[in-house]
C-alpha cells in the first residue's frame, strides 16, 4: 500500500477550513464545514454535486471497511463505487437513470490500492476529533465544522475474519471483554453448556450469538460468525440508517434476528423504487441480484446477512446465467 | 430515559412484516417468517426458508427428540426459541465431504460419543463435519440451520412465502 499512497494526490490544508483537497484521477473531492463536494468532466463542463458531509464520511467509512464490498456502494443517488475485485470504478450520474441518459455522468477504473489509500487518506483527513463514522448518531459527536483533530483509532477498524466461527482455536475472538451496548442493556448474556467427552473439547463449539451481537460498537457493519464452504452468516446491529445504497452483484438474504428495520428497494442501473419491505424478527428476505438497497432501523436490532461468496457470481448474473431472483414457485 | 425493550420473537409472539410493491412481484423478495414456518411444520421438518445456490437455511421446529443427522461438511444451529440439547458422535464411517446437505444417520449411529451442547435462545452451535447429532427439545422452540441444499431439505416456498 505504501506505493499507492505515494500516489494520493492532496493539496495543503486550506487556510479557510483546515481540510485538504484530494483529486482522484478527473475527479476532485473538497469538503468545507458542512459539505463534501465531488467534481467531475461530462459534455464539456466541470459538473458537481454535493452531500452533507456526515453522509459521506459515513458511506465512505463503510466502503473502506468493507474493502469496496460485493457490488455496488452508492454513497446517495449520484456517486458510488463499483467493485471489480482487483480494480473499482468511481461514478458520479452512472447509475442515476436522469443524469445517465442527460449524458453528465462520468465513471473512471481504478486499481484498488490507489483507490483505496485515496479514500483512507480522505477519511483521516475529514473526520475530526469526537466523530465516529462508525457509531450511530447518538452515540458520536459533530462530523460538521472546520477541521479539528483526528480520530484514527475510529477509521482503522477492519472487518472481523473469521475463518470458522468466533470462539474456536486460532479463529476469531469473541467479545466478551467489550462493553454491552446501550440499546442491547437487556439481551440475555448466558452462554451455552458444552459437556465434552475427553479429547473432543476443542471439537465441539458454541457460542451466545445474541450477547456477542450486542457488544458490537459498530452499525452496519458485518462480522463473520460461520462459514460454511462460500456460505457465510455476516450478522451485524443496525441504527438510523444503513450509510450506502448497496446495489447487489448477487443475491444477499437477511434474516431479522431482532427489532425491525425497514428497506427501500430500488432499481440497481437507474434508482427507481421498486418496493419497500418490512422486516420484523423472524423474517427473511432475498435482496435479488438486480436491485439497490437502503435500511432503516430506528430501535438498534440485529440483523443476520447472509452472503454467497462463490468466486464467479457477479460475472454469471452479469451474463444472465443466473436469474436475478433466487427462487421460482 | 430507558430504551424501548429488544424483541426477539418466538412460536407465541411474533408479528410478521410486509412487502410493499411499486413495480414488480412480492415473489421476488422470498418474504417469509420462521417462527410461521416452525408453527406449520412437523418436528425436525429442515424447511428452506432462504436459498443462494447450493447453500441454504434451514428452519425446524424443536419439539420431542430428533432422528440422528449426519453431514459431510459443517453446519450451524442457532436456537432461536426454546431450549434444546444436541448430542454428538463422531460417525466411524461419515459422509462424504462432497455430499451436500444433512443426511439421516440411523437408529444408533457408531463411533464415539462426543458430548452434548446445552442452547438456549440465541446461542450458536457448531454442528462439526463428520459427526452425527441428535436434538431434543428441552422446551418447544425453533432451531436455524446454515447448511447446503440436500437429502432431507424441504422446499415449499407457496406455502411459506409472501406472494
Amino acid at each position: 500500500m505504501s506505493a499507492a499512497l505515494a500516489q494520493v494526490v492532496a493539496t495543503e490544508p486550506s487556510n479557510l477550513n483546515g481540510y485538504r483537497r484530494f483529486t482522484l484521477g478527473q475527479f476532485e473531492l473538497s469538503r468545507d464545514e458542512y459539505f463534501v463536494t465531488i467534481r467531475w468532466p461530462a459534455k464539456g463542463q466541470t459538473r458537481s454535486h454535493q452531500m452533507p458531509a456526515d453522509a459521506f464520511l459515513r458511506a465512505m467509512m463503510r466502503d473502506v471497511a468493507w474493502g469496496f464490498f460485493y457490488g455496488w456502494v452508492n454513497f446517495d443517488h449520484v456517486i458510488g463505487t463499483r467493485n471489480h475485485y482487483g480494480q473499482v470504478d468511481f461514478y458520479a450520474g452512472t447509475f442515476n437513470g436522469v443524469m445517465s441518459e442527460a449524458g453528465v455522468d462520468y465513471t473512471e477504473r481504478f486499481d484498488t490500492p490507489i483507490i483505496m489509500a485515496t479514500f483512507k487518506a480522505i477519511l483521516r483527513d475529514w473526520v475530526n476529533e469526537g466523530f465516529d463514522p462508525f457509531a450511530a448518531p447518538v452515540e458520536t459527536g459533530s462530523a460538521f465544522g472546520v477541521k479539528q483533530g483526528e480520530n484514527i483509532e475510529a477509521i482503522e477498524r477492519t472487518r472481523i475474519a473469521t475463518k470458522r466461527m468466533p470462539g474456536l482455536p486460532g479463529d476469531s475472538p469473541l467479545r466478551d471483554d467489550m462493553p454491552v451496548n446501550r440499546a442491547f442493556a437487556d439481551v440475555p448474556q448466558d452462554e451455552p453448556e458444552i459437556e465434552a467427552e475427553p479429547g473432543f473439547r476443542d471439537q465441539l463449539h458454541a457460542f451466545n450469538l445474541f450477547k456477542y451481537l450486542s457488544r458490537s460498537d459498530v452499525t452496519w457493519n458485518p462480522s463473520v460468525t460461520a462459514v460454511c464452504k462460500a456460505s457465510l452468516a455476516c450478522p451485524t446491529t443496525e441504527e438510523y440508517i444503513l450509510p450506502v445504497f448497496h446495489g447487489n452483484d448477487r443475491v444477499e438474504w437477511f434474516i431479522q434476528l431482532s427489532d425491525e428495520i425497514v428497506w427501500d428497494v430500488a432499481d440497481k442501473n437507474t434508482g427507481a423504487p421498486r418496493a419497500r419491505v418490512t422486516m420484523r424478527a423472524g423474517d427473511v428476505a432475498a435482496m435479488p441480484a438486480d436491485i439497490r438497497h437502503q435500511g432503516y432501523s430506528t430501535k438498534r436490532s440485529m440483523l443476520y446477512v447472509w452472503e454467497n461468496v462463490t468466486p464467479d457470481l457477479p460475472q454469471r448474473y452479469e451474463r444472465g446465467e443466473l436469474p436475478p431472483y433466487p427462487v421460482e414457485f | 430515559m430507558s430504551h424501548a425493550p429488544t424483541f426477539f420473537g418466538s412460536l407465541s409472539d411474533y408479528q410478521k412484516g410486509s412487502v410493499e410493491i411499486v413495480t414488480g412481484d412480492a415473489r421476488h423478495y422470498v418474504f417469509s417468517n420462521i417462527f410461521e414456518v416452525a408453527t406449520r411444520s412437523a418436528p425436525y421438518e429442515r424447511v428452506v426458508v432462504a436459498k443462494n445456490l447450493d447453500y441454504v437455511q434451514e428452519v425446524m421446529r424443536a419439539e420431542g427428540i430428533s432422528p440422528w443427522f449426519a453431514c459431510g461438511h459443517d453446519e450451524f444451529a442457532v436456537c432461536m426459541d426454546g431450549e434444546i440439547t444436541i448430542e454428538f458422535i463422531k460417525l466411524d464411517r461419515p459422509p462424504a465431504e462432497d455430499h451436500p446437505g444433512a443426511v439421516l444417520a440411523g437408529d444408533a449411529p457408531q463411533g464415539r460419543r462426543m458430548g452434548r451442547i446445552r442452547l438456549k435462545r440465541g446461542h450458536q452451535a457448531l454442528l462439526p463435519a463428520g459427526s452425527a447429532y441428535r436434538f431434543e427439545a428441552i422446551k418447544l422452540g425453533v432451531i436455524m440451520q446454515q447448511t447446503m441444499l440436500g437429502d432431507l431439505s424441504v422446499q415449499k416456498w407457496r406455502e411459506i412465502c409472501l406472494h
